[in-house]
């Protein structure tokens, strides 16, 4: 029983890291322009197209020690470069014209880039990549192959299982949050990215080329976004190109669970999510996790409406 | 210094300013009075970029400011402390004065500058690690004054410093008005409390529904019987 509830517990952290990442992406972006980018999901979902591609350029299934390592930080680092310009460029060519537009605008236009990066994604799908297995079947589900040595860490004989690939989806999320942390909390662009959150009109006045954090924001959530993908798919192992639909929906009540516009909230919340998915799964039945998952959360917010760490009370003005 | 000439601005179909001129010289406080809705805050945040006029001119040190976007005229020494203060709620004090000096790229004069913002007013320093939001309505306007200054403004804009603050509070912040002011900052001060303000000006601008209608010295528009009987309750 012990074992079962461990064994959960590292399922259940290890999903809410990657939902935990994604939901920062929406939840930065919601602090400072008050708008939720659908499309982030499926930035995640295309850029794990682009691991899966890159995984198969570097020729890393059956690769290990240095050369492993080594074509495993290239394919992050490429994604997560990849994540950040595609966000960037969508929020300059769609977001940023409609920026004093009513907000019904820039809503419609992120549920429509949501869909063009769906079909993109289908259309990466259908390429002939030996790595897609052959792949005329675009819409079909790709197998990421396992590229990290599978053995427990805990040892054969033990009753809990712990991958490399656990350790390091926990391990590197960790890190990756613990730089945006410092980042937010101590560089001169985090500490006017909040200035900008917290009241854009003073932010300007004081010097801050409040367009310009608008597009760091973005580089950062889109960034955090694709290297999600990558783990995401290590640890799934398999990819979809309507897999940023259910993710992105995911990741984005973690966000608003934590209290929208909340950094440690978002975290918070995916890892919450994370953790009641995967009890739910082993006590209630998988085949009502979105039942028992979206039931919990509701009952959170019916009590705490802004979120867990969302500010309950309007700020004095 | 700064010269408005012919400003008009608007919001949707609603005129606002009707073409207002006033100039600011080098070394002077001076005040825009009027009431509520005359039009006073829209010609700062005119001034200051975040408003674009209809027509008219608007030039700094000579320059045409109209085009430029709010960053920019920070970085030319215009800066604007806006009204109800809009300090940051959720980062400190220390933090808010850092925002102050954003563009700045001299740390040695940065660091001189908390120094006199903090001798200026010593609670901020007791305070500086608190997040602003925790501050009361007279420490927050202290703060977004010496945030203010942290941008180290050539010409400073006050909006309303006054506003729902006690007496007491009133008179130390027009004292350090009048302090920075001898010190070589340039001062253009909006307020409804007219006396005080009118007191410490050296010239100052009516404003009525959109048009200058008065303009003087500070004495001249104290004696004034007109302006007496709207302004200062006489």
């Amino acid at each position: 029983m012990l074992d079962t509830i461990l064994q959960q517990l590292i399922i259940g952290l290890t999903n809410g890291m990657v939902f935990a990442l994604v939901a920062l992406g929406y939840t930065m972006v919601y602090g400072i322009l008050e708008f939720i980018n659908f499309a982030h999901g499926d930035v995640f979902m295309l850029t794990s197209f682009l691991a899966l591609t890159l995984v198969g350029l570097f020729d890393l299934q059956g690769a290990s020690g240095a050369s492993l390592a080594g074509g495993l930080c290239l394919v992050i680092l490429t994604c997560a470069l990849f994540g950040a310009g595609l966000n960037y460029v969508i929020d300059r060519l769609v977001y940023k014209p409609l920026r004093k537009a009513p907000k019904l605008a820039p809503l419609v236009s992120a549920i429509g880039v949501s869909f063009i990066l769906q079909n993109l994604g289908l259309f990466w799908g259908g390429m002939p990549l030996k790595v897609f297995g052959g792949g005329n079947q675009a819409a079909a589900p790709k197998a990421f192959p396992d590229i990290l040595p599978a053995h427990n860490l805990l040892g054969a004989g033990s009753g809990l299982t712990l991958m490399p690939k656990d350790v390091l989806v926990i391990g590197a999320s960790l890190v990756v949050m613990a730089a945006l942390y410092g980042v937010v909390r101590f560089s001169k662009l985090g500490k006017a990215m909040r200035a900008t959150a917290q009241d854009p009109a003073a932010a300007r006045l004081m010097g801050i080329d409040v367009d310009q954090v608008i597009g760091a924001t973005f580089l950062v959530g889109g960034g955090l976004a694709g290297f999600a993908a990558v783990i995401y798919s290590l640890y799934i192992n398999t990819i979809h190109y309507q897999m940023g639909y259910q993710n992105g929906l995911y990741a984005f009540t973690a966000a608003v669970v934590g209290g929208i516009g909340n950094i440690p909230g978002a975290v918070l919340g995916g890892l919450l999510l994370g953790l009641v998915r995967a009890y739910s799964d082993q006590f209630i039945g998988a085949q009502w996790q979105p039942a028992v998952l979206f039931g919990i959360l509701i009952l959170i917010l019916i009590f705490r409406p802004s979120g867990l760490l969302g500010s309950t009370a309007r700020e004095k003005v | 210094m700064l010269n408005v000439a012919n400003m008009s601005a608007s919001y949707g179909a609603i005129d606002v300013l009707k073409g207002i001129s006033l100039r600011v010289e080098e070394g002077e406080i001076v005040t825009l009075i009027g009431a509520n809705g005359a039009g006073k805050t829209t010609t700062l945040m005119c001034i200051s970029g975040l408003h674009k006029p209809r027509s008219g001119q608007l030039t700094f040190l000579g320059q045409d400011i109209v085009p430029m976007a709010p960053h920019h005229i920070v970085r030319l020494g215009l800066v604007q402390s806006p009204e109800g203060r809009k300090v940051f709620p959720r980062m400190t004090v220390a933090e808010n004065l850092e925002m102050g000096a954003y563009t700045r790229r001299d740390p040695d004069g940065v660091k001189t500058d908390y120094e006199r913002v903090y001798s200026l007013f010593p609670v901020l320093q007791e305070r500086k690690t608190q997040p602003a939001g925790t501050l009361s309505g007279g420490e927050q306007q202290m703060l977004a004054v010496g945030r203010a200054m942290m941008a180290k403004p050539r010409l400073l804009l006050l909006d309303e410093p006054s506003l729902g603050l006690a007496p007491l509070i009133v008179a130390r912040i027009f004292e350090v008005i009048q302090t920075l002011n001898q010190q070589g900052t340039t001062v253009l001060l909006v307020e409804q409390n007219a006396r005080m303000a009118l007191r410490i000006a050296h010239r100052g601008y009516v404003l009525e529904t959109g048009t200058v209608t008065m303009e003087g010295t500070g004495v001249e528009l104290l004696a004034d019987s007109r302006v007496q009987a709207a302004y200062l309750g006489e």
